[in-house]
């Protein structure tokens, strides 16, 4: 088994709102290993973008109350002055961000801001600009020479979504998160973008934690995955292993309401209702008012993980045994 | 090639837009007045009894003479360059201070924030003439002194524009990316915040420069500014005042010259906000 280069231990984050905390992510553990692809999937306010941000510590400050650990290279991030984080961010871990088009200075021509990137490592003016625009090539910049003197405004969509993968790729980093890093992008242009991921794992051997909505890149793309519901793992594993054998309600529905190229007729199917927001930590499972096997059970219980397999981890008293139709193999 | 070409866009905004022009070419006379001012003027401006007290102008005296029979025109063009540089100095502090502080304040936020927009109110709260004479009772008299007290009561105004810009652009997904690029807090404030603001400081510098002219006047005409003998306008204004009923050139002229400098200052200033900042285009 590969080397485990990111690990959350534990992670509980609360978001402090008017009159109590807002628990966004609740009890997360998770590995990531040297030289994969790991995906969050989940809804819009699973909290899997705040995983992303909380690993690089840019949870704006006073707002939100974490616990647990985060273990970079065996190094908890939790405790780390704010100078060590300046040297953790971008030299060890990169993230890119969902929306390429705000987040790049739009002051600087393109080529000037992965220049001052490289330069941050010590690196001479024109030697960073020839890496840079080496970069540009690497991302399969159309025209890389000529871009690098454009503004950001200048470029479109997937060419800015260039500029900032090859920014991060710039100091070369350990761990690269990619937060929906195609959500903006149009198709044709995601399939690229991903292209460029997976060659970043493979050449570079590079950790990637990928976090999206989109289950057709999850299996395009992972090596494994943690499906999120409402702040917590719900089901993790080998993206083999949970497209084949889904074990969770919520990871099947969600299978169910992918378009298959097997099943043409119909409307897709849809699961009712939205995550919820969670205000109070009460014992339950946070699925149960969505789920179509809840039981009683389910509403007083917090359904602890259990090993499916080898890798396959699942919160569910239905995988557990504990559930009351679990015999007919719901 | 592509540089080229948008500086050839800008200057063509610039030539196109009335109010820039004529502010432009009134500072450039100022500016050519103070650079060759030795070279303009016929006398020296401390040289006294040229051609007699309080001689009308004439072909000789542009500008007519003074009470100790100086030629008032050498005066009015030795002053150019005290107002010129006035301006800079009160520019280039009031940026350095209200700049910093709005970074700081926008930036930081919390307790920071809280403590220096208190200092900045403080500082509006209180006529900026008084607040003014105040330091500079406290300073001594002089002019350098005067800039000094005038730019540290105006700062503020640049402190509030640039703490409000900071906040918004401290939120924008750019900024985040430096941040996860383990940019520090001095290196984003300066290198992602900053420069996005200057667009609307360079506006901001040319509409309050007429104001740091006009207050730095103003305490040299109460006679805490420049000292006599020194050409400047405000001391010439408030020396001229004596006489004005039997020679009113001694004030009219430098009187005037200000005018005519302040006015190039607002117009330059209205042209490149027209310019630069097309949101608060004015109607």
């Amino acid at each position: 088994m590969k080397e485990t280069l990111l690990s959350l231990e534990h992670l509980s984050i609360d978001y402090k709102i008017k009159g109590g905390y807002l628990s966004a992510v609740n009890d997360v553990s998770m590995d990531i290993r040297q030289g994969e692809i790991f995906a969050v999937v989940g809804e819009s306010g699973c909290g899997k973008s705040t995983v992303a941000h909380s690993v690089m510590r840019l949870l704006s400050g006073g707002n939100a109350k974490i616990e647990g650990k985060i273990l970079f290279d065996g190094r908890d991030l939790m405790i780390c002055s704010e100078k060590e984080m300046e040297a953790v961010r971008g030299k060890e871990i990169g993230m890119i961000f969902q929306n390429p088009l705000d987040s790049l200075n739009p002051v600087y021509t393109v080529g000037n801001q992965v220049g001052e990137a490289i330069m941050l490592d010590r690196v001479d003016k024109q030697e960073a600009m020839r890496r840079a625009i080496k970069l540009f090539q690497d991302v399969k910049m159309p025209d890389a020479q000529e871009r690098a003197d454009s503004f950001p405004h200048e470029l479109s969509g997937g060419m800015r979504q260039r500029v900032m993968i090859a920014m991060m790729l710039s100091r070369d980093p350990r761990l690269l998160i990619a937060d929906e890093p195609t959500t903006a992008l149009d198709v044709t242009i995601e399939a690229q973008i991903l292209e460029i991921i997976k060659e970043l794992k493979e050449k570079r051997n590079t950790a990637i934690l990928m976090i999206t909505h989109n289950f057709g890149l999850v299996a395009e793309a992972a090596d494994r995955i943690a499906v999120m519901y409402a702040g917590e793992v719900v089901e993790s594993g080998d993206v083999f292993e949970i497209f084949e054998n889904p074990m969770h309600p919520y990871t099947r529905l969600l299978m169910k309401a992918l378009p298959r190229k097997t099943k043409r007729e119909g409307r897709l199917e849809t699961i009712d209702g939205s995550v919820p927001r969670i205000l109070d930590k009460k014992p339950g499972c946070r699925f149960a008012n969505r789920c179509p096997y809840a039981q009683e059970l389910c509403r007083s219980r917090t359904p602890g993980e259990t090993t499916v397999g080898e890798t396959h981890r699942c919160r569910c008293f239905l995988v557990s045994g504990e559930h009351a139709s679990s015999g007919k193999g719901a | 090639m592509r540089d080229r070409e948008k500086v050839r866009e800008t200057l063509q905004a610039c030539l196109k837009n009335g109010n820039f022009m004529v502010g432009f070419l009134i500072l450039l006379s100022v500016l050519l007045v103070a650079l060759f001012s030795e070279q303009i003027a016929p006398y020296g401006y401390t040289e006294q009894l040229v051609g007699g007290k309080f001689s009308p102008p004439s072909a000789e005296f542009w500008f007519g003479t003074d009470e100790l029979g100086r030629d008032v025109f050498s005066r009015v063009v030795a002053g150019t360059r005290i107002t010129l540089w006035v301006a800079f100095i009160g520019a280039t502090l009031e940026l350095v201070l209200g700049v910093t502080v709005g970074l700081i304040c926008g930036y930081f936020g919390k307790w920071i924030d809280r403590v220096f927009s208190f200092l900045t109110d403080l500082t509006w709260c209180i006529p900026g003439t008084i607040l003014a004479l105040a330091v500079v009772t406290l300073l001594g008299k002089g002019l350098t002194n005067s800039v000094i007290a005038i730019s540290l009561v105006s700062w503020a105004s640049y402190a509030r524009p640039v703490r409000a810009k900071t906040m918004s652009l401290k939120n924008m997904a750019f900024v985040e990316t430096g941040t996860a690029f383990g940019e520090s807090s001095f290196s984003l404030m300066f290198r992602y915040i900053l420069p996005n603001v200057v667009p609307s400081l360079i506006v901001m510098v040319s509409m309050s420069l007429p104001a740091t002219i006009l207050s730095t006047t103003t305490l040299s005409f109460l006679g805490l500014g420049s000292q006599a003998p020194s050409p400047d306008w405000g001391l010439a204004l408030s020396k001229g005042i004596d006489y004005i009923g039997t020679a009113p050139w001694l004030s009219v002229f430098p009187g005037i010259a200000l005018v005519y400098t302040v006015l190039g200052f607002n117009l330059l200033g209205e042209g490149l906000r027209d310019i630069l900042d097309p949101h608060m285009k004015s109607q």
